[in-house]
């Protein structure tokens, strides 16, 4: 240590890194508080009773506090068989994971960890290794029932990590880039601008997209790796106190996420249903920018909320599938629709069915209800100067006479085309 | 210690490749078939992080998902359909393990020579301080690359552009997907439950 | 100190790789269950892509591969996986039919 000044920097760097895993982390471990006091009172309106009533006042707001308190106090225990350092580590790899995958995710416009110009494949690269968790759970207790439980998530989680991808990829191919930050802005504006309204294959598969999701969380009705009247408890039967609390965060944590993962790729993320935020999103005043982003933060976390709310109701409605009807629901319903839509969509976005303006075929119907530049924010590539009508990107800069028009989805490459073409005459 | 001069990126290299060489000396040297699919999957996501910092972010996130979340899940299932109880360690004897050292140690020492034995190689690259792997942002590069367009190469020549490898990677692409149907159907068709004729 | 204010170079990336595809072979000859052998191929691969991802990283060399070897490192990412998937189906096979997954009981050809 030289000089104090010299060592500030660094400091400073270290503190700003800790600031949003913090925040995440609140996010990931209140949400799991206020989602475990939702699931039972939830539960228990469905089945006609009241739910935790008494700790904290009138709603038993303060149930889960209670039952973390609780849990603390518990004893540690480890089967005999259990492979020692496997089975103490497998619920922070499981929580980890959940937690990790909300660093590329976006809270509002610019309100993200990290920003990460492939987010959502990230998200879903790192939501994937919350498996290892409940696996290495499974193998290390020595127990059958943990090892059933590990063995059928496996089967699940790499079975449904299909369908999802294919269903996440079509918001990426609509939009044109895997920037969170940038789908969640080019979906401002009116609700018809929202993703799932874009075409009836996106509204198709945002469905599908739920129920790959409730699956790849291990949700009921896709709880087998946890089958309480089958497996005891699955995974985390020999489980106990803080260890098995952390699995049960890392399963609110990633409900959570992939809710607001779907509200962000079809929900119109950030953005109400009528742009009343727009004009504070667009003032030159710092402050009135913080303020509508305070909004769309409420507004993205009101839909994950929603999304987990209807998990939660679900869970509570439908029966447990048994294992060959979720590898069907997977393999032979989930898989060949999400190809349909994926198919359908690339039509939609390519081919014939687009509107026309202004002589120019749109493929993107809801141009026809003009969000503010849509194209501004296509990861670096067209960054258009609206003032000027000249490309002002870096990286293609040869492109862009001012003529054409700048608005289609996909101009990138697009753009990269005639690029390519003006430069090897005309060849591809 | 002098916290300032630290190049950052070097010392994340650093956390990143022990973590990776750590855990890949750990597979080799664990008897226990489970911890070593394990350490297995922490020295993989390690060198996805070594591949974040070498600016190669969609490879990285490529591996995350792949590998570690789909290969790796599936070597696991196998080793827990294999896992009966003298199966999970199997040790190997010694003279196995010294002759398998010196062959390793000799064709490591041969490898890290190399590394260092071209000057371009153990040269820094002097733009680095300005690079900045932020702005790497290679993902619609690779994927115009796949769909047969290289514009990272756009200040090419006319000419060298229509040379042969400068296409792009549309071709081997395809190629892969159709082998890689093939290889699914096989697995699949390998893998499944066979009826005894006779039972 | 001197090791963490260098700068990267490939050379770097270029021992880990070593280390890594030498941990590999050593994993593959010295592994009695087909799984581990399995697992020591991955290493291998993966020693493989980290050379590839160093050689075509614009950051640390300024004369890079470029592209080419994200790409490549890409497909052997892809290969690796399609790889797994079958060598998996052996394996499993192997164990069905002989009740064992010792690899040095697979010698049905010797002579």
């Amino acid at each position: 240590m030289q000089t104090e000044w010299g060592i500030w920097p660094e400091v400073a760097h270290i503190v700003a890194a800790m600031i949003p895993c913090v925040l995440i982390l609140h996010v990931v471990a209140v949400g799991a508080l206020v989602f475990i006091w939702m699931e039972r009172k939830i539960s228990g309106r469905i089945q006609d009773r009241l739910g935790p009533t008494r700790v904290g006042g009138a709603f038993g707001w303060l149930q889960t506090l209670a039952d973390g308190i609780k849990l603390l106090g518990k004893e540690d225990l480890m089967p005999k068989d259990a492979d020692p350092f496997l089975f103490r580590i497998a619920p922070y790899v499981a929580f980890v994971a959940s937690f990790a995958a909300w660093v590329p995710l976006p809270f509002s416009i610019g309100w993200v960890a990290q920003h990460v110009n492939i987010a959502v494949f990230l998200v879903l690269a790192i939501l994937g290794l919350e498996v290892f968790g409940v696996i290495l759970a499974g193998y290390a207790s020595g127990s059958k029932w943990s090892l059933f439980g590990a063995m059928r998530e496996a089967a699940q989680v790499v079975s449904y990590e299909v369908p999802l991808g294919m269903c996440v990829v079509i918001p990426v191919f609509i939009t044109g880039t895997m920037d969170l930050v940038a789908i969640g802005e080019m979906q401002a504006g009116l609700f018809t601008n929202w993703l799932i309204f874009h075409d009836p294959f996106t509204f198709l598969v945002f469905w599908v997209y739920f129920t790959c999701a409730v699956a790849s969380v291990n949700r009921a009705p896709f709880d087998l790796a946890e089958a309480e009247s089958e497996l005891v408890a699955g995974f985390h039967t020999e489980y106990s106190g803080l260890r098995w609390s952390f699995f049960f965060m890392a399963e609110y944590g990633s409900m959570m996420l992939v809710s607001v993962l779907a509200s962000i790729l079809f929900l119109g993320a950030w953005n109400g249903p009528i742009p009343i935020l727009s004009p504070l999103t667009n003032a030159d005043n710092v402050f009135l920018n913080y303020l509508a982003n305070l909004g769309g933060c409420v507004n993205l976390i009101f839909k994950g909320v929603l999304g987990v709310t209807v998990m939660i109701w679900v869970r509570w409605t439908l029966p447990r599938l048994r294992i060959d009807q979720v590898m069907t629901t997977c393999l032979k319903y989930c898989v060949p629709i999400a190809a349909f839509c994926f198919i359908g969509a690339l039509g939609w976005q390519t081919g014939g069915f687009g509107v026309w303006r202004d002589g120019q075929r749109i493929p993107f119907i809801n141009d026809m209800f003009p969000a503010h530049g849509r194209w501004e924010v296509r990861e670096g590539w067209t960054q258009f100067d609206e003032a000027e009508g000249n490309d002002t990107s870096e990286s293609v800069s040869a492109v862009g006479d001012g003529a054409e028009e700048p608005g289609l989805p996909g101009a990138a490459v697009v753009d990269t085309l005639q690029l390519v073409s003006k430069q090897d005459g005309g060849g591809g | 210690m002098l916290l300032a001069a630290i190049n950052w990126q070097t010392f994340f290299f650093a956390l990143f490749a022990l973590v990776a060489c750590v855990f890949a000396a750990g597979v080799v040297f664990s008897s226990n078939v489970v911890r070593m699919a394990f350490y297995l999957v922490i020295s993989l996501g390690a060198t996805a992080g070594l591949f974040f910092l070498a600016g190669a972010e969609f490879v990285g996130a490529m591996q995350l998902m792949i590998y570690v979340g789909g290969t790796l899940v599936l070597l696991i299932f196998g080793v827990m359909l294999t896992a009966q109880e003298r199966f999970v360690s199997m040790k190997t004897n010694g003279a196995e393990w010294v002759v398998s050292l010196v062959v390793g140690g000799a064709f490591l020492v041969l490898l890290v020579s190399v590394a260092f034995s071209v000057d371009d190689w153990s040269s820094p690259n002097p733009n680095q301080e300005k690079l900045g792997v932020v702005e790497a942002n290679s993902a619609s590069t690779v994927g115009a690359g796949l769909v047969g367009l290289r514009v990272d190469k756009l200040d090419l020549e006319e000419g060298d552009l229509q040379a042969p490898g400068m296409s792009g990677y549309l071709f081997p692409f395809v190629i892969i997907s159709i082998h890689l149907l093939v290889v699914l159907i096989g697995a699949a068709y390998m893998a499944r439950t066979k009826r005894r004729a006779s039972a | 100190m001197g090791f963490f204010d260098q700068p990267l170079t490939v050379s770097h990336y270029l021992v880990i790789g070593a280390v890594l595809f030498v941990m590999g072979v050593i994993c593959m000859a010295t592994k009695r269950n087909a799984i581990g052998v399995l697992m020591g191929i991955e290493l291998v691969l993966n020693g493989a892509n980290v050379n590839f991802v160093a050689f075509g990283s614009k950051y640390l060399r300024e004369s890079s591969l470029g592209l080419d070897g994200q790409l490549i490192a890409l497909f052997v990412i892809v290969l690796a996986a399609g790889e797994a998937a079958v060598a998996l189906a052996i394996a499993l096979n192997f164990y069905n039919n002989h009740a064992t997954i010792d690899v040095d009981n697979a010698d049905e050809l010797k002579g």
